[in-house]
């Protein structure tokens, strides 16, 4: 049975919907993962689990208990907030220790309890410290022990990464990683970032507009998003106007305007004569000298219209014949720029007949 | 010095000047070993030992001492009630309801209470009815500090306290009062300076009893200024500007400490 149950829920703002009709199980144990952009209901979401606010309808379950109507207090189910909200008057182990006083664990449980979070997260010696002498990374850790440190049934999530700086974020994501696995507690993580969604997470809903888009593990959702919103919205990603010209299990034979035909990959839910759009992730794509033997079964010719050098990769923009853009990836395996092509080369542009990916309008 | 600043400065020198030279005048003289306000003489603590056999006018620096420490009491305890409410339910008349006392004239306070008290209340007017007075008039006054303070505050605090385990009341208790307790304090010093000093409401609702400090020295300077009148009003100010400096500091460092560190590490 899952842990967390959300069936059906829909919650109303005066004039919009912020979470419609949705419904999603969490596993225990499960890094779970609420990823869309800012206003898709994520938040509201989370903050139901947490029972900040009330669903106008549908049922939010944990253990098979219907939590509607339940107070925050009497939840199994701990926050860690965007903004950490640590307690300015109280010092850190006192900020750790107010979870077990408030579930009347005796002196002497609380005093290892909280010995042991602090040694969780790396902060033996700062128990008597206030959180405005800690740094921003020292007040996260100190969240995440206040927050596990009754061994809650779910964790909630907050973006609570978005105040850290990128070096620090993804130390941050590791340790997230390894405090999870260690504590076996079900996490429940909200963000916007899709980076963060695919290198954290089991699992991964994306949302937009108060729906549920798709519900997959992240190297689905990254190499197999079901429509436009979470092509898009996941990674970088080229997309071309098509129509279906041939089904076959095991790919799909297209038709991209002025181009030509394209082999993408297989797609049951696909039939002849559907439009809709090829997209391609640009590290999927291979570019080469336009006099090169192709031997990937779609090659084109294109022009490089532009490129980044971002330092670990260079990517290019290169316009096809049919004068359509297409992002290419190229590592730099080389020092310096992989100076391969300049501005206005010609160049042959190919992928794998399985890595197009078909999405219906 | 350029033109402008020229012209800057004199202007501050002036202000300060017509705000403090009446003031320090007043302290001056009490220590004016002179009947007369005129000339300065020489130094002399006379006036505060006349003052310390002035039996009248310690009864009514006693008086007022009361009627302070029990309208800033009351006035605490109501106004920071009606900060929070102010704070958590967003209904727009209710600041407005709670503030109005503050900005309202105090003559008209003063007459409307006496009317109050005397034609609804029935109440004989002593201690009691200048204690509810000054109760009026300061809860606004408590109340707008109490609330700039919660405004200030990470509301989520609050709901990670909820969230923890605490329930409204130990997350009150726990989180919310000490975290407001510098505004409440600093609530708390302002209506006592405003209460021991306030003449006007004090005026309509005293009745003929007791004698309060503030109308005693006003009764003192209608047959002469004396520099005894200048010794009380240099202690009155003297407790006054204490109260005030120490409200401040409360305020000024508490909300350092909890505001600008609390933001998430950025």
């Amino acid at each position: 049975m899952a842990l967390l149950e959300i069936r059906n829920v829909t919650r109303r703002f005066s004039n919009y919907t912020a979470v419609d009709n949705v419904s999603i199980s969490v596993k225990a144990g499960e890094f779970f993962t609420l990823l869309g952009p800012s206003g898709c209901g994520k938040t509201t979401l989370l903050r139901m689990i947490a029972g900040f606010d009330l669903p106008d309808s549908g049922q939010i379950l944990l253990d098979g208990t219907d939590m509607v109507g339940t107070p925050p207090e009497k939840r199994p189910v701990h926050t860690v907030f965007q903004t950490y909200a640590l307690f300015p008057h109280m010092t850190v182990a006192d900020n750790i220790a107010f979870p077990l006083k408030m579930a009347g664990k005796t002196p002497q449980e609380i005093k290892t309890r909280v010995g042991e979070a602090l040694d969780s997260v790396r902060l033996p010696n700062f128990g008597s410290r206030f959180p405005h002498e800690l740094s921003g990374g020292q007040k996260q850790r100190v969240a995440f022990a206040r927050g596990l440190v009754n061994r809650p049934r779910l964790l909630l999530l907050d973006e609570p990464l978005g105040a850290l700086d990128a070096k620090l974020r993804e130390e941050m994501q590791i340790e997230l990683i390894n405090l999870q696995k260690e504590l076996g507690i079900t996490f429940v993580f909200v963000t916007h970032a899709q980076d963060e969604a695919l290198a954290l997470s089991h699992r991964i809903a994306v949302m937009n507009r108060g729906n549920v888009e798709q519900i997959d593990e992240p190297s689905r959702i990254y190499s197999f998003p079901r429509n436009r919103f979470v092509a898009d919205f996941i990674g970088k990603i080229s997309m071309m106007n098509a129509h279906v010209v041939e089904t076959a299990p095991s790919h799909l034979k297209l038709d991209v305007k002025d181009l030509g035909e394209v082999t993408a990959a297989g797609n049951a839910d696909v039939k002849v004569g559907d439009n809709g759009v090829m997209a391609i992730r640009p590290e999927q794509i291979r570019i080469s000298h336009p006099s090169a033997e192709p031997y990937l079964k779609n090659h084109f010719l294109g022009k490089v219209h532009d490129f980044l050098y971002v330092g670990d990769v260079t990517t290019y923009i290169v316009e096809l014949s049919n004068g359509i853009y297409i992002e290419a990836l190229l590592p730099n395996s080389a020092p310096g720029r992989a100076t391969f092509f300049e501005v206005g080369d010609q160049v042959g542009v190919s992928w794998r007949h399985d890595v197009g990916i078909f999405l219906n309008d | 010095m350029s033109r402008s600043n020229i012209w800057l400065w004199s202007a501050a020198v002036l202000t300060y000047a017509f705000l403090y030279i009446p003031l320090a005048i007043v302290v001056l003289y009490s220590f004016n070993d002179s009947r007369l306000n005129a000339e300065w003489v020489g130094f002399t603590l006379s006036w505060y030992k006349a003052l310390f056999n002035n039996t009248e006018m310690l009864a009514a620096a006693r008086n007022s001492l009361i009627i302070a420490v029990c309208a800033s009491f009351s006035a605490t305890l109501l106004g920071t009630m009606a900060g929070l409410a102010i704070h958590r339910y967003k209904l727009r008349v209710l600041p407005v309801l709670v503030f109005t006392p503050v900005a309202m004239p105090e003559i008209l306070l003063g007459v409307s209470l006496l009317l109050f008290f005397l034609q609804v209340l029935n109440l004989t007017l002593g201690m009691v009815s200048i204690i509810i007075a000054h109760t009026t008039f300061c809860i606004g006054f408590v109340a707008i500090i109490v609330r700039a303070r919660l405004q200030g505050m990470d509301e989520s605090i609050f709901e990670a306290a909820r969230d923890l385990g605490a329930s409204p009341w130990q997350t009150f208790r726990l989180v919310t009062l000490p975290l407001i307790m510098p505004a409440v304090v600093a609530g708390a010093l302002m209506s006592f300076t405003l209460s021991i000093d306030d003449f006007v409401i004090t005026f309509f609702t005293k009745g003929v009893g007791e004698p309060i400090l503030p109308i005693q020295i006003y009764t003192m300077i209608k047959v002469a200024v004396t520099p005894e009148v200048n010794a009380i009003s240099t202690l009155l100010m003297l407790l006054t500007l204490v109260m005030i400096i120490v409200a401040f500091q409360l305020e000024a460092r508490a909300s350092a400490r909890t505001m600008s560190r609390n933001e998430a590490g950025k």
